[in-house]
């Protein structure tokens, strides 16, 4: 039996499992450890042949498995709803309360985040810029920015609450802050990354700083640029949504997050986390695209395809 | 002698120039909050406005000597055990970020070895791996904090599991990356000595893996102060960094709250330079490279 025909019976078990639970519980045991046996045995199976298609179902079927297990051990061992809500019932939280997690995605994501993080990719890739031809000003500055990246700088937002009132600009401060020193660090790093034989070509052609830079050094960095731009993408979430910890308008993920799980509706805290979860993983995934298009020539997309 | 001032001067420079950038943001912005607070008979003038900005009780950006005040007045005027003496709340937050480091640390590391020996791991846990770090995990810290409350774990555990699980995934990526960076033709001597596998592990993935441990535990150690502050957030805000920052916040005090950012980052400072100094150790002893 190959590895996919496993996983089919293991999802249809597992589904089966799940609804014989509420009533025929003996059943639904076995199913389930059936099931489960035969998604070990599929994932060995997948793990072992090689195809695209078994590198994409293989974690795919990990999660689901996870999935299906949080369900079945949370229904099946009686686990308090407040400690841990079933996959199900967060789905249905989800679809729920649709309108006010996009309100909230709409004050958390769409304008502390992307506010915050284009100022502050902005202005580390626009300092780097302007302290380039200064060693001095890079000596001096790369310390500092390493020591920033090293200080939990979320802290800083009660202070900027203070300054930029409760909404949103003031998580887009902290979000800010909180970017631009990778951003510097890694720009810098990669306006560096050209080599020697490649700065006495343009020599050699007569190009002037601005033509070297926009030529030859601003493409060779790109890959510090972007690896500072997935970096920051994560950051910006968790900055903004912390920041919101700390006082916020009665919207907004973090505010959410916070005064659920103080009223012990766990179901919509994880849900929005989901929201979260996804905002993340597809940004991630459109800036890593983005890469792949501009930097294509780097050594690291070669291999894949 | 030159060599260490071309390293140093250009830091200090812009650490003096944003010093003095510092005071003169202090002075515009408190300001206008300051000469209404002014004494209506008192001396006026520049030199006067200028001298309540910097002494204010609750200034909207205070000075680096008012928050260094501070500081030391909490920490040498009120007994250790105060909850008002910053090094007790600092230790607190020490003690969680530790605790959950070497939780992460354990965990991170024990992942890792297993993801290197199974395939089937390798393929199914390693994506999510990866993918977990495209997930704003510190955002359920205060729920983890709540519900482990709510069946009786309170204190240090739930606390120390946020740091612990925050600081695990840079671990386990860069344990992965080092445990696999032996090359082929090492691990084909050690097949060539008839090597077990843990003779493998020990005497040749474990030690070149160690010049990913450090870059990756920096990471962590930055993460895991961050996550011990934020972990302190939902507690009813009793002890640590964390509950004074939110307390302050609540209360108006601002120099409580730039006293808990300055501690908290320089605790982070202070275990950045702890790893630093153990790879130190290790690339002395290991003749100068790891």
């Amino acid at each position: 039996m190959s590895g996919e025909a496993c996983a089919a019976l293991a999802v249809l078990l597992g589904l089966a499992a799940r609804f014989l639970l509420a009533n025929h519980q003996a059943l639904s045991g076995i199913f389930a450890i059936v099931a489960a046996a035969l998604s070990l045995v599929s994932l060995n199976f997948l793990a072992k042949s090689d195809t695209r298609q078994s590198r994409i179902l293989c974690p795919v079927l990990f999660g689901l498995t996870l999935i299906w297990a949080w369900e079945m051990l949370v229904i099946g061992l009686n686990v308090p709803f407040i400690l841990l809500p079933p996959p199900s019932a967060i789905a249905l939280a989800l679809y729920n309360n649709a309108g006010i997690l996009a309100g909230d995605f709409d004050q958390t994501f769409l304008h502390a985040v992307l506010a915050g993080y284009a100022i502050g990719c902005g202005t580390g890739f626009l300092t780097a810029l302007a302290i380039d031809r200064s060693l001095f000003l890079q000596r001096g500055l790369t310390p500092l920015a390493n020591m920033v990246s090293a200080m939990p700088v979320v802290g800083i937002a009660p202070i900027a609450i203070e300054w930029f009132g409760f909404d949103w600009p003031s998580k887009a401060a902290v979000v800010a802050l909180m970017t631009v020193f990778p951003m510097l660090v890694n720009t810098q790093a990669g306006l560096h990354e050209a080599g020697a034989m490649e700065h006495d070509l343009m020599r050699s052609y007569g190009a002037s700083y601005l033509r070297t830079l926009f030529k030859l050094r601003l493409p060779a960095a790109m890959p510090m640029i972007f690896n500072a731009l997935k970096l920051n993408s994560t950051l910006a979430l968790i900055g903004a949504v912390v920041a919101e910890f700390f006082g916020t308008p009665t919207r907004g993920m973090g505010f959410r997050i916070s005064t659920e799980s103080a009223r012990m509706n766990l179901d919509i805290v994880w849900a929005t986390i989901t929201v979260a979860a996804l905002a993340g993983s597809i940004s991630f995934g459109l800036l890593a695209l983005c890469e792949r298009r501009v930097t294509f020539w780097h050594p690291s997309f070669h291999k894949r395809s | 002698m030159t060599k260490a001032l071309t390293k140093t001067l250009p830091f200090f420079t812009v650490m003096f120039v944003v010093i003095i950038a510092w005071y003169i943001a202090a002075y515009f912005l408190n300001a206008p909050q300051a000469v209404a607070l002014m004494d209506p008979d008192g001396p006026t003038g520049f030199w006067a406005v200028l001298q309540a900005c910097y002494s204010m009780d609750r200034p909207v950006l205070p000075t680096p000597d008012q928050i260094l005040s501070a500081l030391y007045d909490s920490i040498f005027h009120y007994p250790l055990t105060s909850p008002r003496n910053f090094l007790l709340q600092a230790a607190y937050t020490a003690q969680t970020a530790v605790t959950g480091l070497s939780i992460g640390l354990a965990f991170g590391i024990a992942l890792a070895a297993a993801i290197v020996h199974s395939r089937v791991l390798d393929r199914s846990v390693m994506p999510w791996v990866i993918g977990s770090q495209t997930i704003p995990i510190l955002a359920i810290a205060p729920m983890v904090v709540v519900a482990l409350g709510n069946i009786g774990f309170t204190g240090l555990a739930p606390k120390a599991a946020i740091v612990g699980y925050l600081s695990f995934f840079p671990i386990t990526v860069g344990m992965v990356k080092g445990l696999r960076s032996p090359d082929t033709m090492q691990l084909d001597l050690m097949r060539s000595y008839n090597a077990t596998g843990a003779q493998v592990f020990g005497k040749l993935r474990w030690p070149v893996s160690m010049a990913f441990l450090f870059p990756s535990l920096k990471v962590a150690v930055a993460l895991s102060v961050t996550g011990a502050i934020v972990a302190e957030l939902p507690t009813g805000a009793q002890v640590g960094l964390g509950a004074r920052l939110l307390a302050g916040s609540y209360y108006g005090q601002t120099m409580m709250m730039w006293d808990a950012l300055l501690l908290a980052s320089m605790l982070a400072l202070g275990l950045i330079f702890l790893v630093r100094a153990g790879e130190f150790l290790l690339r002395r002893q290991r003749g100068g490279r790891l």
